[in-house]
């Protein structure tokens, strides 16, 4: 069972932050909560994405002096998918936080449901 | 054929020139460059749909020449040139159509960017069409839901701030279910490209390893995809997106946005994981009968809506129903009429949202009872809205009957499931029929308010009713000519699609057969 976990820990782990974070942006009132609520499950995902590329005992595959074999390296594919996935959602926590600004100005709250009760009696 | 192979790649790429190019122009020359643009990509799509039909195959384009494992991919097939066709077509109609509807309601300064959302929008649906690679997907995925994020910001009031809010916050957690679903296959399968992770996937099937995995990973994609598209029971935020924006907005992201994660969502089904594997797992069960809880659903709340554009709105919730449960359904004619209502309903859609942008500004209200007598003030719109009306209750002669009369054929032949099938198309078809035509009713009760002025050229217009088009265009209100050319095309479409359904059948079937 322990050598399971052991094994797993990196999978354990991103499976419990994609939850925590899904609940928050799923559950949270508060705008700020909801988006540190995506990152966190942004995070998760390229904490499994990152630990299924690498390979114990190998480096990233940046040549530094000569061509070394490919079984020195670790696969690259998921690194570069992390990558894009990070400017990916650099770019929406950005858009989310300038909308927060916005909706605070207008309606003076970061409650979600409270400004949607809002936004509602206006008509 | 060679030369046709680059138009995939053309008409994504000039989208996204054009959205560029579009922040430094001002509104005019903004508005102008859309309208060319989105025209040359109809015509690309048009092409490139009649040479795939001809040959009857579909092709792989390597990004920059670079083959499978270090480029990327796209594919051109008949299905992918019909449904680009579809999504140009009615994002050049609706901002053609809502010209005026977008200055109405944009910022003068501020309109060229909202062509850069229409841009963006568009390139970022045809690349989720023409990919071949599971993760470019994902990412086109974001593009597409920042724009349409943007689409319905563009009135700037303080409820769509919120609406988009809401909008953003739903998207994302689908996109996250997406994406790790998207992760999860990359790690049983070990590639990213789809037609790889199709023979992994069969070979996995065959020796009968990580089944359990295999359908944790298709309900993933299947609830992150069926957020995003609005399926019940996840359509809250559709009413309220649908129902506030620009009507331009509306009408792209009924017709159009929510209609590419479905083909998205049907891409991978058919083309990544395939319909094998798909059915042993038992998701199209799910996507039955969540599409059949949301066609009555969606239609039983539209009928208990008071404000016009919302009950729209939640008709879409009914129609995104009747594309699942064709999906559900799983066989190949099923399917078939499921991409066909997809074209249907984005049509309709998108010609019910503009036309009835003149009745709420014109008559300052939302409410359905305002519309009273506005028939005889608006004749040209509320024919129009009256033919669209028509057409999603399933008149014959329009869109709409055809793609109810394929989706029911389709369900016959399914056991019990036929039963559910066909109840539920009746009793949704029913109170469409209720909704609709009482707004329909509404728009030509007769009120007193009408001077007797008015009712003279009413009667004129109801003697000869041909050539009364030249006459509406000095009509009051928002009429232009843009306005007019981009309803009617889009009434003749929905009639073209109702008369002609034969032809866009067997290109639809043509495409299913190379689309694996």
């Amino acid at each position: 069972m322990w050598n399971l976990v052991r094994e797993h820990l990196n999978d354990i782990v991103a499976a419990a932050l994609f939850v925590i974070g899904f609940g928050d942006l799923l559950f949270q009132k508060n705008m700020i909560k909801k988006i540190i609520g995506l990152n966190i499950m942004d995070t998760a995902i390229y904490l499994l994405l990152a630990s299924q590329g690498y390979i114990e005992g190998r480096k990233a595959p940046i040549v530094v002096d000569g061509v070394k074999d490919v079984s020195a390296y670790i696969n690259p594919i998921p690194s570069g998918l992390v990558l894009t996935g990070i400017v990916v959602s650099v770019s929406v926590t950005a858009l989310l936080l300038s909308l927060t600004i916005r909706m605070y100005k207008k309606y003076h709250s970061l409650d979600l449901d409270y400004c949607l009760m809002m936004a509602r009696r206006e008509g | 054929m060679e030369f046709v192979k680059n138009f995939p790649f053309f008409s994504i790429m000039l989208c996204m020139f054009c959205a560029i190019i579009c922040s430094v122009l001002n509104r005019h020359a903004a508005k102008h460059f859309t309208r060319i643009v989105l025209l040359i990509v109809m015509v690309l799509s048009g092409v490139l749909l009649i040479n795939t039909y001809n040959s009857g195959e579909s092709f792989v384009y390597y990004m920059g020449h670079f083959p499978a494992p270090w480029g990327n991919e796209i594919r051109g097939g008949c299905l992918e040139a019909v449904f680009a066709l579809f999504v140009s077509t009615v994002a050049f109609l609706s901002v053609v159509a809502g010209g005026k509807a977008i200055e109405f309601d944009i910022e003068d300064k501020k309109e060229n960017l909202f062509f850069i959302l229409v841009c963006l929008m568009t390139s970022s649906l045809l690349a989720m069409c023409y990919t071949n690679d599971l993760f470019t997907g994902y990412v086109f995925i974001e593009i597409n839901t920042i724009s349409g994020c943007g689409l319905i910001m563009v009135r700037q009031l303080g409820k769509t701030t919120v609406t988009a809010v809401r909008y953003m916050v739903i998207s994302l957690l689908g996109s996250g279910l997406f994406l790790i679903g998207v992760t999860l296959l990359y790690t049983l399968t070990g590639h990213l490209l789809m037609s790889n992770i199709q023979e992994s996937v069969s070979e996995l099937l065959q020796s009968g390893d990580y089944r359990m995995q295999l359908t944790i990973v298709i309900g993933l994609m299947t609830v992150g995809l069926a957020i995003k598209s609005g399926l019940f029971p996840f359509h809250l935020w559709i009413p309220d997106a649908y129902g506030q924006s620009n009507v331009v907005s509306s009408s792209l992201l009924s017709g159009t946005v929510s209609k590419g994660y479905i083909f998205l969502l049907i891409k991978i089904y058919m083309r990544t994981i395939g319909m094998e594997a798909i059915e042993k797992s038992g998701v199209l069960y799910v996507c039955f009968y969540l599409g059949i809880i949301a066609m009555v659903l969606g239609s039983v709340l539209a009928l208990h809506e008071r404000s016009f554009r919302r009950m729209i709105a939640f008709s879409s919730i009914a129609q995104i129903g009747y594309i699942f449960m064709g999906i559900g359904l799983g066989t190949k004619a099923a399917i078939a009429a499921a991409i066909f209502h997809i074209f249907a309903h984005g049509l309709t859609k998108s010609l019910l949202f503009i036309s009835s942008s003149e009745f709420t500004e014109g008559s300052h209200s939302k409410s359905i009872d305002d519309l009273k007598g506005l028939g005889y003030k608006y004749r040209y719109s509320a024919l129009c809205y009256s033919i669209g009306a028509f057409s999603i209750v399933g008149f014959p002669l329009l869109a709409g009957f055809i793609s109810k009369l394929l989706l029911g054929g389709a369900a016959l032949g399914h056991g019990p499931l036929q039963w559910i099938a066909l109840l539920a198309l009746a009793v949704s078809t029913i109170l469409n029929a209720v909704y609709f035509l009482r707004t329909v009713v509404y728009l030509y009760i007769p009120t007193e308010h009408i001077d007797r002025d008015n009712e003279e050229t009413v009667k004129v217009t109801n003697t000869n009713a041909n050539g009364k088009t030249d006459k509406l265009l000095l009509l009051p209100g928002m009429h232009c000519p843009s306005y007019v050319i981009g309803i009617s095309v889009l009434v003749l479409l929905n009639f073209l699609l109702g008369l002609c359904s034969g032809p866009v059948t067997d290109i639809i079937n043509k495409g299913l057969e190379v689309f694996r």
